[in-house]
This record gives structure tokens, sequence and C-alpha cells, in this order.
């Protein structure tokens, strides 16, 4: 197991699975559970298909490596690796159970891979991505076929004769006008929508420019006059639906990457039924009384109470603590904990409504439902503009017919005023940015999940953090190896090995990179709540808790600190060897603290820790605030304190436990080892181990909205300079054409400055 | 004036080639896997061939 860590860390560096919690469950249950998703493709050939995300896939020789593989073996007629996407699809003929034989090839290849539930990922923002691609393709389409009429007509001015102009302008509009009706449906869908809730958005004043557009150059064709905005109207909807296109494809991408970090944790639970067999099924399938067989490296898929069986579990992102839980007959296990090292026999009472996960589903909602409330800058800008706008439209018709213009001419300078308002430029402000930072940070391990998210981290002004598995490693390490020899901690490591505790592992791992990798003991014996037990060249030895290793008989030795875990080794004929363990502080962590407080976030921290290791972390990282021993209920009253004060907390946090807070603070950011509700509760996630990623966020986040408020200023600035133009008539449709599409471009051109700073 | 009468058809022609081009690509899935195929040139066996046929 050690080895295998080993390798994982080399070839993965973004790897979410150094916590205990999540590397002990890598190769078994997927194993198991690899048969239920199995889906018959073809029937009559008895051909069936099975979905896999693959770890750790990076180039040529790690497709050919996967591939061939799996060509290789019986029965399999296709294997296709996605690389983007990490998605290996095999098609092969035979029983559902074979789906474990390929999972268990990809692993001994170096890939762990676990069954990925096509079935959950198929959504309706996808094909609504579909949708304005093709809306894109059509709009270009007929945007450079009319766009070459128009230009003749232009270039003609003067020298064309007015029936060739009319017959240009009645082709422009049999291509512009199905092209309208075809790509602009997305906007007057939303703009009917939006009215019908009697609000105004964006798309208000976008359906009302094109329609106007479109109805006036119908109107002026077929008067023979001579003007017509066709261009204008397709070139219009082609900047807008680049902008549209890309929102929905942000918003696609975010979601996607959350749910493929939910479909790789598919659930799968071991029932026994009633005549004793043990079956894989599906977590959700499990009733309330339900008996369930929780193996050693498995996770906890529901809660309930434990019928037969002893022994430790990792309870870290539960409870935020770092030492293990001892769980005996009739006592509680939640769903989301760990069992370290005997079978467990589990009696479910996970649809009860008072259960953990239950309560803290219900917490996360409440705090989901506040965050909705949160209005967007666009829509602020909208709410301000469309007023506005029909306000000058209003007063142009107005003054026209004062000054004693024809009522003709004040219509028609009125709805030059509308259109050449439309705020294309205004709709293409925050996709812009938003798609520019979002992609930036994705390539710094810094997972967006809302195109707000970055809005609102901007905009936060007080830091909170959880400690275990934030600001701290979450699994406990060795801090003494300096008094302990390299031959007892070799030693210890033989042992230790074998084990999934984690203070065994933490030897291991101490033990690898001290002296590196080493053999494991034969027959090492585990005994629950003890230690462990084994015989090297004739020699025993023990290894585990003090009473375990009969260190608590010897006279000489003081007790640990309050904060400090221990293990004691025990060889026969010499002193018991201490080993002592503490949650180490993440690499960077108080540079991060520091940089954040630098950047106008004050930070503070919460805990469900005991108060000792609390307080000495605070003090590592110079943090003056902190609480422990924390319930979730009280993680929110604090937020909702600070909100009160009319703060704007941003949360990090990784456990069960933080998962309300998350959801209930202004904005919140998960690690990336959480725990699935909090990575979904949380706003943005960052990849592998680095909080520097944390102030890398923050940084982008001010960066984007700079860009943002200097977007709407561009596009006020070229409002300011075409309103008057449109006001006084001087509005042609060439006028229209050239403004409307640079200000669209020097909008984008703003946002990509952001990908380089 | 009278090449117009079929410059325009032509032109028009060939945009929608182009546009058909662009919806068959987004449906065929040609835009799914970006990565994949610069990586596969380089394979320089005989690799297990994929029928193309399937999805």
């Amino acid at each position: 197991m050690a080895a295998l860590e080993g390798d994982q860390a080399k070839w993965d560096p973004v790897r979410r699975s150094d916590h205990p919690a999540t590397t002990g469950d890598a190769g078994y249950p997927a194993r198991e559970e690899a048969g239920a998703h199995v889906r018959l493709t073809d029937a009559a050939q008895g051909l069936k298909s099975l979905d896999l995300a693959v770890e750790g896939a990076r180039c040529a020789a790690c497709i050919q490596k996967i591939e061939g593989a799996l060509f290789k073996m019986d029965g399999v007629k296709q294997a296709r690796l996605n690389l983007s996407t990490g998605r290996l699809a095999v098609r092969f003929f035979g029983a559902d159970e074979r789906a474990g034989d390929f999972i268990e090839a990809l692993d001994a290849l170096g890939y762990p891979a676990r069954p990925y539930a096509a079935e959950t990922v198929k959504d309706a923002q996808s094909a609504e991505e579909k949708r304005l691609l093709r809306a894109l393709g059509v709009a270009g389409f007929a945007m450079m076929n009319v766009m070459l009429l128009s230009i003749s007509v232009w270039a003609g001015d003067g020298e064309m004769d007015l029936a060739t102009k009319t017959l240009m302008h009645w082709i422009s509009g049999l291509i512009a006008l199905p092209a309208v009706a075809y790509s602009g449906a997305p906007f007057f869908g939303s703009a009917l929508k939006s009215l019908r809730a009697r609000q105004v958005n964006m798309d208000v004043p976008i359906s009302l420019a094109v329609l106007l557009a479109c109805l006036l150059s119908i109107y002026e064709t077929a008067m023979g006059h001579g003007e017509a905005y066709f261009d204008a109207a397709v070139m219009l909807l082609f900047f807008l639906l680049i902008g549209r296109w890309l929102d929905v494809r942000l918003r696609a991408r975010a979601g996607q990457a959350a749910r493929d970090l939910a479909a790789l944790q598919a659930r799968i639970a071991h029932r026994i039924d009633a005549d004793g067999h043990v079956k894989a099924v599906p977590a959700a399938d499990i009733r309330p009384g339900d008996r369930l067989l929780v193996q050693p490296g498995e996770r906890f898929a529901v809660d309930g109470i434990i019928v037969s069986g002893q022994g430790p579990v990792d309870a870290s992102l539960v409870t935020g603590e770092t030492a293990p839980l001892d769980l005996k007959p009739g006592g509680e296990a939640w769903s989301g904990m760990v069992n370290l090292s005997r079978p467990l026999t589990l009696e479910a009472t996970a649809a009860s409504a008072d259960s953990l996960l239950a309560e803290i589903a219900r917490l996360v909602e409440a705090g989901e439902q506040s965050r909705s409330k949160y209005v967007r800058y666009a829509d602020l800008a909208a709410r301000a503009y469309v007023p506005a706008v029909f306000a000058m439209a209003g007063l142009t018709l107005a003054g026209w017919l004062v000054v004693g213009g024809s009522p003709h001419t004040a219509v028609m300078n009125a709805i030059a005023v509308l259109i050449i308002t439309c705020p294309c430029a205004m709709a293409l402000v925050a996709p812009a940015v938003q798609v520019v930072a979002c992609g930036r940070l994705f390539q710094d391990g810094v997972l967006v999940k809302s195109g707000d998210a970055l809005e609102r981290l901007a905009d936060a002004d007080y830091a909170l953090f959880d400690k275990t598995g934030t600001l701290t490693e979450g699994k406990p390490a060795l801090v003494n190896a300096d008094a302990v020899t390299p031959e007892d901690l070799a030693l210890a490591a033989q042992l230790a090995r074998g084990s999934r505790h984690p203070l065994s592992r933490a030897v291991a791992r101490a033990a690898e990179q001290a002296l590196g990798p080493g053999a494991v003991a034969d027959d090492v014996r585990e005994e629950a709540g003890g230690g462990l037990s084994a015989v090297i060249q004739g020699v025993p030895l023990r290894f585990g808790s003090a009473s375990f290793t009969g260190a608590d008989l010897a006279a000489d030795v003081a007790p640990a600190g309050d904060a400090a875990l221990e293990a004691w080794l025990a060889v026969e004929g010499r002193a018991p060897v201490r080993f002592i363990f503490a949650d180490r502080l993440r690499e960077g962590a108080a540079d991060a603290v520091a940089a954040l407080r630098a950047r106008g976030l004050p930070g503070e921290m919460l805990s469900g820790d005991r108060p000792a290791p609390v307080a000495e972390a605070a003090a590592a990282l110079g943090l003056e605030r902190f609480s422990a021993g924390l319930k979730p209920q009280d993680k929110i009253a604090r937020i909702e304190a600070l909100k009160a004060e009319g703060r704007k907390p941003l949360m990090v946090g990784d456990g069960i436990n933080d998962a309300p807070a998350l959801s209930a603070a202004y904005v919140s950011i998960s690690m990336g080892s959480a725990a699935d509700i909090s990575r979904s509760a949380a706003d943005l996630v960052i990849q592998g181990d680095r909080l520097d990623s944390l102030v890398r966020a923050r940084d982008v986040a001010r960066a984007s909205r700079s860009r943002m408020m200097e977007n709407f200023a561009l596009a006020n600035i070229y409002n300011a300079i075409a309103v008057p133009l449109a006001v006084f008539g001087l509005v042609d449709p060439l006028v229209a054409a050239l403004a409307m599409s640079s200000s669209s471009i020097v909008v984008m051109l703003n946002a990509l400055r952001l990908a380089r700073a | 004036m009278t090449a117009m009468l079929w410059l325009i058809p032509a032109a028009l022609f060939l945009g929608a080639l182009g546009l058909l081009a662009f919806l068959w690509s987004t449906r065929a899935g040609q835009y799914d896997d970006l990565e994949g195929a610069a990586e596969r040139i380089l394979m320089d066996d005989d690799g297990p061939i994929v029928d193309e046929d399937e999805d």
C-alpha cells in the first residue's frame, strides 16, 4: 500500500487522494462496484459498455499503454481514452463482473480507475451549449453574406441606382430575417420571460434593438427609401451569441467539474442479505434496517449503528478531529467515516430524518438560498441601463417634434437611439472577463464553480479558516523523528506498512522519506484499539498504544502534551521508544494567511478540534482570533454575526462539518481533499495541497473585477459618443455597424489582458 | 450587372457549405477530445484500431 502511494505521488500532480479518507478506498471497493455501472449497448450481440474515469493519463504513451492493455484482454471490442476528459470508454462481451478485471489491469499499470456513472452527466446545459453553438454558426453565415452585399452597397454609394440597391436589401433581408428568427430566439425567449415576471434584464433592450432594426429595414426597403440595418442586426446577434455561448460553456464546464468529482465517488455499499450473502449495491438503495459490511479501508456510505465488530475509524472529515475514533457495537457511525482496521457490521439508519447528513444537507440548502439573492454586476448595470435608454429615446422623439421635425423623422431618430444603444458590449463584459479569469485559475489548480463566485471573492473582506485538513494536512505526521534512531524507525515501518491506521501511515511515510522504500514484516497482527505486533528475525516487536506495548509500566515516562498523539515501539529486552505525532500545518499556510491579511482579509480560525491544538496552530499562523470545539451551527452563528456587522466573510474549509458554514458564507473555498458535500457546497475548489492558490484566486478575482469595471466604462464611453449621433439623426447603417462591432471587440480584447497579467 | 445573378447564389452556396460543415463537426463530436489526437499521432506502432463507426 505504501509503495502504491509513493507511485501516485509521482505521477499525479493534482491528486486529491493523500488524505487517508480518500486513499484508503482506492483499490478494493472500486473493483467490486464496477459491475453495477455496466450498460448493455447492443442486446443482439451481447455487447456491453462501461465508462471509466482514469487518473493520471497525460500523453501518447499513456493512451497506448491503457488502450493496448485493455485491447489484449479477452472479449474487449473497443477501448478508447479521451485525453481531454480522462474518460475511458470500454466495449466488451461477457459478464458484468469483468468490469472489475479492467480496473485491476489499469491499477496494475499505475492508472487508478473508477467506474464513471455516465447517465448522471447527461444534462440540459450541454444541450443548450450545442443549441447556442448552432445559432452562432447560423448568425456567422448570415453576417458574412449580408456584409458582402452591404459592402457593395456602401462602396457603390452614389453610383448604384436605387433599384439595384433595393434588390440588394431584399436579398439581405431574405438571408437575415430567417437567421435572426433562429439565432435570436434565445434572447427573445429570455426577454419575454423577464417581461412576464415584470422585470427587465439585458435581453429586453437587446431584443428590442434587433427587432426594431429588422422592422425598420423591412419598412424602408418596401418604401424604397434605401436605408437597411439588416447587417447590423445579424452582426449584433453574432457578437451577443459569442458572449452567451462563453457564459454557458463556463457554467457547463464548472458544473461538469463538480459532477465529475461527485461521479468519481459513485458510492457502493456491501449489503448482507438475509441468507448471509454479501452483495454490492448502490448506496442510494440502502434502506434503514439493512445490515451492511464495511471492510477496512472502505468509507461508510450511510449513517448507522455498529452491530458487530470493533475497531478504529477515521472521522476527520466528519468531526474535524485528527485522532481516530474507536467504534464498538452499539456505537454510532456516520457516513464519510473511513473504517481503518477491522471489518465492521452496521445497521443502517440512513433514512431517518435526523441523521447527520440530512441535517447538514438541510443547513447547506438554507445557506444556498440566501446566497442566490446575490445580484451580479451585469444585472445591476441592466437595471440602471434600461430606463436610461428608454428615457433617451423618448426625449429624442419629443425633442424632434418640438423643434418642428416631421413625425417620420422623429420616430426614425428615436428608433435609431434604441438600436445604437443595444447593450451588446455590456452583455459581453461579464462573460468575457469571467471566462478568461476562470481559465487562468483552472491552470493554477483552482476550480471556479460559478462566474459570480469571482465577483463575490473580490468583494470579500474577512477570512474564516477551518483548521484540520484546511490549514493543516489533516493527518498526523511524525514530529520527533530526531529522537528516534533510524533502526527503530525502520523496524516500526516494517510493522506499520501493512496497516491503514493514520499513525501507522505516518510512520510508513516518515520511513520512506528518511530511508526509502522498505519491506513489510510477515504475519503482522493488528489488535483494534491496541496496535501491531510481529516477530522480526526472532525478536518479538510491538507498536501501538502505551498499554499495548507495556510502556505505561515503565517508570520514566512523561505524558505527552495535550496536542500530541503518541505511539510506542517495544522491542523485547529494550526500553520502549516513543513516537510523537501531530497534525502538521500545510506548507505555506502561514504565508497564505499573512498574504490574505495584507490584501485586506483579516483571518480567524474556527475549528471543531480540541482547544490545545487549535491554540497552538493559531499561534504558529499568527491568527489572533480563534475558537475551538465548534459545532457546524456555531460556525454558522459566527458567520451570521459577521454578516450582521456588514462584513463579507470568506470561508475556507474541508470537512463534512464545514459544509453548512461553506454555503452560509458570502463566498467559500474548499480543498480538493475535502468531503464531497463540502466540495459541492463551496464556490471554489483548490486542487492539490497548495494554500498559496487562495492568494492567487483572490488576486485574479480582484484583477477581473477591475477589468469588468473598465469594460463597463468602455461600453459607456461608446454610448457617450454614439447616442448624441443618433439623437441628432446622424446615424446611418454604416456608422451603426462600425460602432457596434468595434465596441464589442474592444471589450473582448480588454478581457484577454487578464490572461497575461 | 447580370454577373450578380450568379455571383450572389454562388457566394450563398459556398457560405452554406461552410455552415453545413460547421454544424456537422459540432454534431459529430469533432471537438470532444482536443488533446488526444495530437498525442495519438506520435504512436509509432500499429496500435489497436478503433472502430470509427461506433458513435
